[in-house]
This record gives structure tokens, sequence and C-alpha cells, in this order.
């Protein structure tokens, strides 16, 4: 993503004024104008109801701010809270748990399946990546109550199946988690399938028969030759999951609002509960931003190893 | 014994093994939507039968029956109407932001596309609670728009069409200078119809993004005829959690409308995500 950004500064010589370049003031005024009128319904919709809101965001979580409205100031209480509050710690260990499993098995296994269907006919192509999306379309709403249904101890298929009568694999605080990385699993390698067949088929022929000709072994031709090319969908793919996992909701709101005993309680998740069921909108503000700090970290450790690869 | 090999130096117990787990793994992705539809037409015994019952063996209608007491036409409706006008007004914004971030060279370019990138990776719904406040202020709170709204805000949209609109040569943009067109009339009838199939992916992806965005909904949404479809299910599941056959058909209504959707434009679909990262 930054790459774009970067490209124009990049021609030599001419550092901040590369994009004006054989421009006169006139047409870079002339040019400047028309582009913000192209601009302007986007921004307003933007500025309005994404950066203001960040803002308020930010400004909130200094506040003291309850039921009754802004109670005062609070500089940095509501910080300081949230590395005391256990349940936080709690949800930070379960969010790097979520993270840390289903970043890595999204990515390998959706490389995986995208390598051995990207070669196919059309048809069944078409067919595969059809299917591992439909989660993704079908919604989290209707996948996860689906999935309850499935879990459930007395009318569920799994304990039906399994012959565990009365098991709740949700109300267990050690299967709980593990149910709802499966779940997000399903839904999230969608997407990444649909990119890495896009960047296999465009990987260089010419590359991989000429390695083919030096006696290559498949595995070779792979690590050595596709890798490096799909890397770039590779570091896209670890953001957007590692997104994703960050804000899966649905999921717990549906399935076990956190619990049990706080098992499956996530930073997104507590962000809500704080909001909406213990209207302290101060705090809740706070987790938010360190929510979003912690992505920026983790989206920017993926950049750099990624780059120095 | 050497397996036999191809080419390329694929075995062919190894194919015969992929082919095995992928149509494996497929079928447990369809599982869900399999039961949500077969669930949707069995009776209250089979729902609560005490042994798998894998096809409704007597169909009924009636948890459609029971759905439709409630106002189900009118929570279909809304979330129709919240991911039509977002994806109308998302893709009119985004193609002229795109056209003006891709092709125009002005002051503060850099800078808004920087923001525009950070903004796209932050958790969207981090900004709810201010959001919320905000269309308190306004007078929009629970109301439709106060979905439709943030959706349009958020800048993914101008990213895609940004590099949609990137492949067009400047030759051509040039050329209708020259011809004395002026700014709208380049971008209708030069940069419209090159960066349509782009629109056509950004509209499908709003489209499909917006109808599944529960956390929006739910925060925003609060009384019962504003519902959405896939809200009223979450909340119904809350009122009522072992109704089982209900919910299935309630979650069917809402699958079954986007899932045909998406096949039916499967292609643009695809190829609409794999653009937006390809040069990202």
């Amino acid at each position: 993503m930054a790459q774009n950004t970067v490209a124009p500064q990049q021609k030599p010589n001419k550092q901040k004024n590369s994009q004006f370049s054989g421009m006169s003031k006139a047409l870079v005024r002339r040019e400047t104008i028309s582009a913000y009128c192209f601009l302007l319904p986007s921004l307003i919709f933007f500025v309005g109801f994404v950066v203001v809101p960040m803002f308020i965001c930010v400004f909130y979580s200094f506040m003291e701010y309850g039921l009754g409205g802004i109670k005062g100031f609070a500089g940095l209480d509501n910080y300081i809270k949230l590395f005391q509050d256990p349940i936080f710690h709690r949800g930070f260990l379960n969010t790097v748990l979520i993270v840390v499993i289903a970043v890595p098995t999204v990515t390998a296994f959706s490389l995986w399946v995208s390598s051995a269907i990207y070669k196919m006919h059309s048809v069944p192509r078409s067919f595969f990546r059809c299917v591992f999306y439909l989660p993704v379309v079908t919604g989290s709403v209707a996948i996860t109550v689906v999935w309850k249904w499935i879990l459930h101890p007395y009318n569920g298929l799994l304990n039906q199946v399994a012959g565990t009568t009365g098991f709740d694999w949700l109300g267990n605080s050690s299967t709980a988690i593990w149910f709802i990385i499966l779940i997000l699993f399903t839904t999230s390698i969608g997407q990444p399938i649909v990119l890495y067949v896009a960047a296999l088929g465009n990987v260089d022929q010419s590359l991989v028969e000429a390695a083919q000709v030096d006696g290559a072994t498949k595995l070779q031709v792979f690590w050595k030759i596709k890798w490096p090319q799909i890397m770039p969908t590779t570091l896209y793919v670890l953001v957007i999951t590692t997104i994703n996992s960050f804000q899966c909701f649905a999921l717990i709101q549906l399935l076990t609002k956190g619990g049990p005993l706080n098992s499956t309680m996530t930073i997104m998740y507590q962000v809500y509960d704080t909001a909406y069921r213990l209207n302290d909108l101060g705090y809740a503000n706070a987790i938010g931003v360190v929510l979003a700090i912690i992505i920026a970290i983790f989206s920017a450790i993926q950049f750099k190893v990624a780059k120095t690869d | 014994m050497k397996a036999k090999t191809d080419l390329s130096g694929t075995s062919t117990g190894y194919k015969v093994f992929a082919a095995v787990v992928l149509i494996l793994v497929a079928l447990f992705f369809l599982f869900p939507l399999y039961w949500i539809v077969t669930g949707s037409f069995k009776g209250v015994i089979e729902i609560n039968a005490k042994h798998p019952v894998w096809f409704p063996t007597s169909p009924t209608l009636e948890n459609y029956m029971k759905l439709f007491d409630n106002p189900a036409f009118q929570w279909l409706f809304n979330i129709i109407f919240i991911s039509a006008a977002a994806m109308v007004l998302t893709c009119i914004t985004a193609a002229l932001a795109g056209y003006a971030l891709g092709k125009k060279r002005f002051i503060g370019r850099g800078v808004l596309f920087t923001i525009i990138i950070c903004a796209m990776a932050l958790p969207k719904q981090v900004i709810v609670i201010p959001l919320l406040q905000e269309m308190t202020a306004i007078g929009l709170n629970d109301t439709l728009w106060a979905v439709i709204l943030p959706t349009v805000g958020w800048p993914f949209g101008v990213f895609l069409m940004k590099q949609f609109a990137e492949t067009i040569p400047n030759e051509i943009l040039e050329a209708a200078r020259v011809d004395g067109a002026g700014e709208l009339r380049t971008f209708f009838s030069v940069v419209f119809p090159m960066i349509k199939p782009g629109i056509g992916a950004l509209a499908i992806f709003t489209f499909v993004n917006t109808w599944n965005d529960y956390f929006l909904q739910l925060v925003m949404l609060t009384s019962r005829e504003n519902w959405t479809l896939p809200l009223a299910i979450a909340n119904m599941q809350g009122e009522m959690s072992n109704d089982f056959g209900l919910i299935m058909a309630g979650a069917a209504l809402a699958a079954i409308p986007i899932v045909v959707v998406f096949i039916a434009f499967q292609k643009y679909f695809t190829q609409g995500i794999a653009m937006g990262a390809v040069k990202g």
C-alpha cells in the first residue's frame, strides 16, 4: 500500500515537487481546484463520518463519561485503569491468541487451496472459489446462529453425532474459544483464496519453465520463484486477516458474550460491553484507541517482516 | 516403487490426496448453508429430535409463517434499502474521488492518500460510539440513514476506484481536453466508461458488505420496525433461543438473496477483490 505514495518521490532530483514537474503555477492551481471539486462529495462523508468520530473517540478517551454525560476531565485515568483491569488483560490475551492462531492458519490454508485450484479448469476453479467464499457472503449472523444450533447441548448436531449428549461446548471455558476460532476460520479464508488465485495466475510463467528445464523440483519452483512473486499478496492477506480477526464481533456477541468466565472476551467485545452494558463511554473509547494502536503495530510489524524477507 | 509424476513433477498420489481434501473441506463449508435451508423446513419435532435428522422428512412452512407474523418484509426491505442506498452513494462519490486521486496532480494529494490508507487500517467499530452520538445530534439515530451514511464515508471505495482510474492512459484524457471537453464532460464520456468494470466490482462489494455489517446495524437501529433482517435474527435468537426452526427461516431469508446476488455476479466480485489488492 505504501508503495503507491512513495513511488512518485523516488524520481531523482526533484524530491517534493515531482508530481508537478512541467506544470505552471496557474495550471497547478486549476488542477487543485478541479480535483477538490471531484473529491468534495466523498470528503463530506469521509470527514463527517470517519475522521470527526475518530477525533471525538480520542477526546472521549480522556474524559470521565458515564450515564449522565461527561463528568469531567479524566486525564490518563482511563488508560491507567486499562492496565490494571483483569478483564482487559484476559481480552488482550484472547485477542492475541485468536490472531496468532487464525492468521497463519488462514494464510497457509488459503495459499494451499489456491495453489491446488488455480491451474484447474475454470469450472471447478470457480466452484471451489465460490464455495470457500460462501460463508463470507452468507453473513456472520446467519453463520453464527446455525453454529449455535449445531453446538447446542441437547438439540445440536455435534453432540448427536459425537454421542456426547448434554455437553455444552460454548459454555465450557476451555472449549468455547476454539470454536470461535474455527468459525472465524471458515468465514475468513474466502477473500485470501480469491486474492491468491489471481496472484498465482499472474506469476511469470517463463521463469517457472526455465526453472523446470533446469531440473528444479515442484517445491523449489514454489519457494524460489512463485513465493517471492506473490509476496505483496501475502502481505495484504496478512494485514486484512489480522484486522478481521481483531474485529471479530458477531460471533462472540451471539455465541458467548465474552464468557464463560471471560474465556472468550476480546478487546473488541469489551469495547461494546463497556459502552452499552456498563455505560462507561470514556473507558470504552480508551479501549478502542488502544485497540487501534495495537492493530497499527501488528500491521507495521508485518510490513517490516515482509520487506526484510 | 517410484510414484508416477507429470511434467511439472506433481505425483498422482498427491493430486488425489489434494482433490479428496478439497472436496471434504468444501462439504464442510457448504454444510452450514445446507443446515440453515433444511432446518428452516423442519417441524418442531424434527428440530428437537434426539437423533440427527439429515433431511426434513415432512417439510413444513410453519417456520416461515411464524417468521411473517413478525414484520419480516419490513426487515427485508430495510436491509435491501440500506445496502442499495449505500451502494449507489458509494459508487458515485468513490468514482469521482478515485478519478481525482488517480489522475489529477494537486496540492495535498500525498497527504490525503496517506490519511485514507491509515483510516482503512483502523477498526471501523472503534468509531461507532461517537458515530451514534453524532447521529443523535443530527436527528438521524434509529433511522436507516444512520447505517447508510457512515458506510459511504468508509474510504475503501475511493482506494479501489483510484486503482482503476490509474490505468487510464494520460493520452486519452489529454485528447479529450484538446477537443475542448470540460472537466465533467471528460469524466462522464471518457473516464466513466473506462472505470465501469471497477464500479461494478465496487457496487457488489459494497452491497454484500453493507448487508453483513451487523455491528453498525446493532448499534444504530433500536426500534423493532427499523431492524434489518440479520439484526432481527440476532435479536430473536436472544429472545427465544431454542426456536431454531424460526431462526433458521430468518437466516435463510437473510442469506439466500445475497448468495444469489453473489453467484450471479461472481466474476465481477472476484475481479474487484483481486484488483483492489494487486497494486496495493
